[in-house]
């Protein structure tokens, strides 16, 4: 796990060293684009940069809320409508990337939890509260509320549909 | 007990915060590169105007990238701005998240092969579809 948090960093590194090495690249030939492209990133960095305060804010709240073993206590067979809610409430809370949970929805899946939770509380994962204030911040609020009710009401279709080919 | 949870809390925050931000600054480099060197028309070549084939180029787009959500949220207000339709911005931030094409291989490896290629092309359609529902709804509370 520390390994690979190590490699995906490294990479995140990378990536930033080879943007800016790119970004200095566009600076020294083609100057005006340099400059241009400058003043945009200073501003959308003061645009975001707040927001970003909020989102790691929220996380960690996220974080102490939020226990891997709970998810897996309830999302059992033969756990029926309440199984459904929490695949789509556990999906909404669940936080950071989603091959973090992959080990833990293999070992539910080992336990008998049933495809179409599965993928359920893999397409809920779609609404990301913490991130919700940037999202406003781009969209209006009937557009969020319109996606975020769109979203929970196609998490249980993903659902049903992905259930219902894979038991064919 | 509770300092340990908070302990936990703050440790996974702070990995996610380094995890996270070179790529938050990679990505704004790269977007603020983008939004400058690309015309403004540049991204009109590929969203047409149609609700059915935006939204396809859009959960395409969506499908491919990859990354934390915060960056599509960035990407698709400034295609926005840049006014390509809400449909195709919709698929676009729907895909980003519900499909996984860089993650595929992981998924297939713990989820298996069937589970994974079935609700990848579901989650794609259904992007399709709400990005659809989500602007008709829209314009019908705005008539």
């Amino acid at each position: 796990m520390l390994k690979k948090l190590k490699e995906k960093i490294r990479f995140g590194w990378l990536f930033c060293l080879v943007m800016i090495l790119i970004f200095c690249l566009v600076y020294i030939f083609r100057p005006e684009l340099g400059l241009a492209s400058w003043q945009y990133l200073l501003n959308l960095t003061k645009k975001i940069a707040p927001l970003l305060l909020l989102v790691f804010a929220l996380m960690f709240f996220s974080f102490i809320v939020l226990q891997p073993k709970t998810i897996i206590k309830y999302l059992g067979q033969g756990s029926g409508v309440k199984g459904w809610l929490i695949a789509v409430v556990g999906g909404i809370m669940s936080t950071g990337p989603i091959y973090m949970w992959y080990p833990l929805l293999a070992d539910l899946k080992q336990a008998g939890t049933r495809n179409h939770l599965l993928a359920t509380f893999i397409y809920s994962r779609a609404i990301k509260i913490p991130l919700m204030p940037i999202l406003l911040f781009y969209f209006s609020l009937p557009f969020v509320i319109i996606l975020t009710v769109y979203l929970i009401i196609f998490s249980f279709i993903n659902g049903i549909i992905v259930g219902k080919i894979i038991n064919n | 007990m509770y300092k340990q949870i908070i302990q936990q809390a703050s440790q996974k925050t702070f990995n996610s915060f380094k995890q996270f931000l070179p790529i938050l600054i990679g990505m704004l480099l790269l977007v603020s590169l983008l939004i400058k060197a690309v015309p403004q028309n540049f991204y009109l070549k590929f969203f047409t105007g149609n609700l059915i084939t935006d939204s396809l180029v859009g959960a395409l787009i969506g499908s491919i990238a990859t990354g934390n959500p915060i960056t599509s949220y960035i990407i698709g207000g400034e295609l926005l701005n840049q006014s390509v339709s809400l449909v195709a911005v919709t698929a676009f931030i729907v895909t980003w998240v519900t499909v996984g094409t860089v993650q595929m291989p992981a998924e297939i490896y713990m989820l298996g092969k069937n589970f994974t290629i079935t609700r990848n092309i579901v989650s794609f359609l259904l992007a399709i579809i709400i990005g659809i529902l989500a602007v008709i709804t829209l314009n019908l509370i705005y008539a």
